[in-house]
């Protein structure tokens, strides 16, 4: 028990969620609520193009208890995290062997800059013919979705080293591999994690998209599936849990990036 | 090769060009450095003592002329070689600790902490292993990167103007710090810098450079164990002063 008290001590405001919530941040989202519920209680719009925030609120309440929230959210939770994990492995190697090679990079570079323009979601009939209409082609769009952005931060974190760190170096006869893991790869963090967090963004825009597309899991089936029922209320439900369960991520994200990057003061503003 | 010529630079000479003009920073250089000589480089700013430091550490390889250190013609950068840069280039990732053994090849983790501590001691630091840079101040961290550069116990050390971004009462300290070094590790040392008072106290041998193109305009021997205030010590520099 002794020990509980200790690391409960220990760990006291090192999570987010326990860290006390800056009052600031919180003026928005209560600012727009009371102007939806203005725009409610004035009549202005009528209920089934916009429910009120109660009637909301209600639904959500109820879609938790049945379960069916959690369900379809985590489905498309899983969906996420296969593809971006695979896009962030696939993403960081092949930038860190085109930033490290100027012959890989004259080889490859221009094939996958031609790639990327293509949306991802166009690339979805392929991938249902390729892998299915559920998980795999889910998860192939999320993967290329969320790669580029990865991809094209962690060569440019990489075209960044400083040429003090490359002489330094050479003088120091560093070898390759603690090249890349001591100087290039902790040089480039910053770059990377702003290209993790864009590519999960993407990955959930690419799910939620996929999903309203074809099969019949997942958040985005959720979504179509409420609006052909004119059920407004459980679309915007769905909707708040993608904002939400995004912003979570990207708070870890953020919270791993903090632990990662060493010796570095980040500039909050004034 | 004999001691005499440990460093032996011959007909050196560097130019680049810069939008079609072809600029000569460094002519015709010959110059030999003993075996544990202090050498000290001194000259205006852009007189291209730091591209002579730059071609010997092998960094640049682009020149036309000879250079020899320790009986090898320079092809390119090395351990047998250490640089102290005019900025410290310590990674702002790694610890103090981690900075110093950054440099090591092949050691052992025991081996590693008591080089880390061998060489801190050196440079007169204790305590500040886990530090980033920066938590240092430039002083502190010049001095771990002098302990980077010499943990590999390198014949040679070039320094580029190493104190030139320190306040004058660090400096004087430092070069005492530099001193204490050269006689305790039998490093041979050459130094680039612009300060004349720094030149004599270091040096063994006071090089000067002329400006554009650089040429070796003038050679002055340091009689040994030269203080600062000695009447010696101050002909010297009106001399050297005179001839800038």
């Amino acid at each position: 028990m002794e020990i509980v008290v200790r690391l409960a001590k220990k760990y006291k405001n090192k999570f987010f969620f326990t860290r006390q919530i800056k009052w600031n941040s919180v003026i928005l989202p209560f600012a727009l609520l009371v102007i939806w519920q203005v725009i409610i209680f004035l009549g202005l719009v009528k209920p089934i193009l916009l429910p009120s925030p109660q009637q909301v609120m209600k639904v959500a309440m109820e879609m938790i208890v049945s379960g069916e929230l959690i369900r379809h959210l985590s489905v498309s939770l899983i969906r996420v995290l296969e593809g971006f994990s695979l896009a962030a492995i696939l993403a960081v190697s092949l930038g860190v062997v085109l930033g490290m090679s100027a012959v890989v990079f004259q080889l490859a570079n221009g094939t996958i800059q031609l790639l990327r323009p293509i949306p991802p979601i166009a690339w979805l009939p392929l991938a249902i013919l390729w892998f299915g209409i559920e998980e795999g082609s889910k998860v192939f769009i999320i993967i290329v979705g969320a790669f580029f952005p990865i991809f094209t931060n962690v060569l440019d974190g990489i075209r960044q080293t400083e040429s003090k760190y490359v002489e330094l170096v050479k003088v120091l006869e560093i070898s390759r591999w603690r090249i890349i893991t001591k100087v290039v790869i902790p040089g480039a963090l910053p770059f990377i994690f702003a290209g993790l967090r864009t590519g999960l963004g993407y990955a959930w825009m690419c799910v939620v998209a996929a999903e309203l597309s074809a099969g019949m899991t997942g958040i985005g089936y959720m979504l179509t599936d409420a609006r052909a029922m004119i059920q407004t209320d459980r679309v915007l439900v769905g909707m708040l849990a993608i904002g939400a369960i995004g912003k979570l991520m990207d708070m870890m994200l953020q919270l791993i990036e903090k632990k990662v990057i060493k010796g570095k003061e980040f500039y909050t503003g004034k | 090769m004999n001691d005499e010529n440990y460093v032996s630079i011959q007909q050196l000479s560097k130019s680049y060009q810069i939008k079609n003009r072809l600029v000569v920073a460094l002519k015709n250089i010959c110059l030999c450095v003993a075996k544990h000589e202090f050498v000290s480089i001194i000259g205006t700013s852009g007189c291209g003592k730091s591209t002579l430091l730059r071609i010997v550490c092998g960094l640049d390889t682009d020149y036309s002329g000879k250079v020899i250190v320790n009986g090898n013609i320079v092809v390119g950068a090395g351990l047998n070689c250490g640089m102290v840069f005019q900025e410290h280039r310590l990674l702002p990732w790694l610890t103090v600790a981690e900075n110093i053994t950054f440099a090591l090849h092949d050691k052992t983790k025991t081996e590693k902490v008591r080089l880390v501590e061998q060489y801190l001691d050196l440079v007169g630091l204790q305590g500040v292993e886990g530090f980033y840079p920066k938590q240092l101040s430039g002083g502190m961290a010049q001095r771990v990167a002098i302990a980077r550069s010499l943990v590999n116990k390198p014949n040679l050390l070039l320094l580029d103007e190493p104190l030139g971004a320190l306040d004058a009462l660090t400096r004087l300290k430092m070069q005492q710090i530099l001193l204490r070094i050269w006689e305790k590790e039998k490093t041979t040392m050459l130094m680039v810098t612009h300060d004349i008072d720094e030149a004599i106290y270091l040096g063994n041998r006071v090089v000067l450079l002329s400006e554009s193109p650089g040429t070796i305009k003038k050679e002055f021997l340091i009689p040994k164990g030269i203080d600062r205030s000695d009447t010696a010590f101050v002909k010297m520099r009106d001399e050297i002063y005179h001839e800038f």
